[in-house]
């Protein structure tokens, strides 16, 4: 079936198989790999990215689902050279080891500031119930939610507006 | 990991929908949200050979009010029903449910819809349309008719919802005054499904009681229920702690329950009876508000 997506703001056409997810559409198909596969029951978040402006896991969605959606992946945070504050806020405050499931963590994120530019840290952790992390006991993520929390309610660095 | 191969088909409104469906009921499955389905197929624990995504239909979305009833399209995303000022208003205990299910990314797919015609038996919004009264609307090529939902949930993965039928409506009677409901949940914490999942909703009449009394479980057993025994223990007594303790012990009355690597049957059980009696507590703490 013909689908056609925009990824990172460039629109892409092709025939894909209807059981092909959105998650290798992406990674195999786009070359796209930040985001990741981590388990099979669409339990641990590693695919998340946003899909017409809603943080969803990409494994299970259909990639003939996002015909004629809006994708953002990890790739298109980072403005050229300048990082998206919730990126910079996981430089700053160790907010990963591994980073395995760094990218699907800053998504997620990314979407929690957007709903709620002021959360608590209790908040943030339930804000991230869908993404799981083996590496940092989480801590380290919230800290790096409130640094880019601050940044961006200063209203500096590139996606803030 | 992957789903074996099938057919997609995308109708562009209700009436295609329940024709495709009509032509192919027993090989097609409806497709929505895709967040009960899709991690199915991924494991070929279902293998539909024709899917019927309806997921963009605008017929089955909106929260609207209507001569006392709300009536929710099945298509509403679980986000939609946790952010919907018209439920949070009109009837909290279907906002709360909502905000209780999976996480952020789940809710931001999954539909009412689909959740109740799926019928996990951990799934949340069982529970609390039981507790409601809620009727279903379910439509097919030829008519459509309305379901109670206590008449729906009839085995282990299995509804009322026949194979040429899609699940269209919702509707829930507008809550009288003086009423509170409350949904508490134990969750797996990597699935977020309920091990027990607890909607109480009541309504109480002069001198604090009890005038009416809904209690309805998930998480427990093969299907989600409402917990009569409870119910009749506190209808017309007096909404004291006593009384709510008494009743709740009487919740998992006649229930065979599950045992899984997340539970025990037993604890399932005892998480219910507790969680019984807490949601209790706290829809009649909203009714006296």
């Amino acid at each position: 079936m013909n689908i056609t997506v925009t990824v990172n703001g460039q629109t892409y056409a092709h025939d894909v198989e209807p059981r092909l997810l959105l998650v290798h559409y992406l990674r195999d198909r786009l070359s796209l790999t930040g985001t990741h596969v981590g388990c099979e029951t669409s339990l641990c978040g590693a695919c998340t990215v946003h899909m017409d402006g809603v943080a969803v896991k990409s494994c299970t969605i259909l990639a003939v689902q996002a015909d004629g959606a809006a994708i953002t992946t990890v790739e298109g945070l980072a403005q050229g050279e300048t990082l998206h504050p919730v990126q910079e806020g996981f430089w700053e405050e160790h907010g990963l080891q591994c980073g395995f499931c760094t990218p699907g963590m800053l998504m997620a994120s990314v979407q929690l500031l957007e709903r709620n530019p002021n959360p608590t840290d209790a908040e943030i952790r339930h804000a991230l119930d869908g993404n799981l992390c083996r590496c940092t006991g989480y801590q380290h993520i919230v800290n790096a939610v409130q640094y880019a929390a601050q940044k961006m309610r200063q209203g500096a660095g590139a996606g803030a507006d | 990991m992957i789903p074996a191969a099938f057919d997609y088909q995308r109708p562009t409104n209700l009436a295609e929908a329940a024709r495709l469906l009509a032509a192919h009921a027993d090989d097609a499955k409806i497709l929505a949200g895709g967040h009960s389905l899709v991690p199915m197929m991924k494991l070929r624990l279902a293998t539909p050979t024709l899917l019927i995504d309806i997921g963009r239909l605008s017929e089955l979305s909106g929260i609207r009010a209507q001569n006392g009833t709300l009536i929710i399209g099945a298509g509403t995303t679980h986000y939609a029903a946790e952010a919907s000022t018209l439920l949070q208003q009109r009837c909290p205990l279907l906002a709360e449910t909502a905000a209780a299910i999976g996480d952020v990314q789940v809710r931001n797919r999954g539909t009412i819809g689909g959740s109740i015609a799926h019928a996990d038996p951990a799934a949340d919004w069982p529970a609390a349309i039981l507790a409601l009264g809620a009727q279903l609307k379910l439509i097919h090529a030829g008519g459509e008719r309305l379901v109670n939902a206590t008449d729906f949930f009839v085995d282990l993965l299995t509804t009322a919802l026949e194979s040429r039928e899609i699940l269209t409506e919702i509707h829930v009677p507008v809550n009288p005054p003086r009423s509170g409901g409350a949904y508490l949940k134990v969750s797996q914490p990597a699935s977020g499904f309920a091990l027990t999942g607890v909607a109480a909703q009541v309504t109480l009449g002069a001198n604090n009681t009890v005038q009416n009394v809904a209690v309805g479980i998930t998480g427990v057993s093969n299907t989600a229920y409402r917990a009569s025994a409870t119910e009749v223990a506190l209808q017309g007594q007096a909404a004291t702690a006593d009384a709510v303790a008494q009743a709740a012990a009487r919740a998992t009355d006649g229930v065979e329950a599950l045992a899984d690597i997340h539970a025990s049957a037993e604890y399932r059980l005892h998480l219910t009876r507790v969680y019984t009696r807490r949601a209790l507590q706290r829809a009649i703490e909203r009714a006296q508000a």
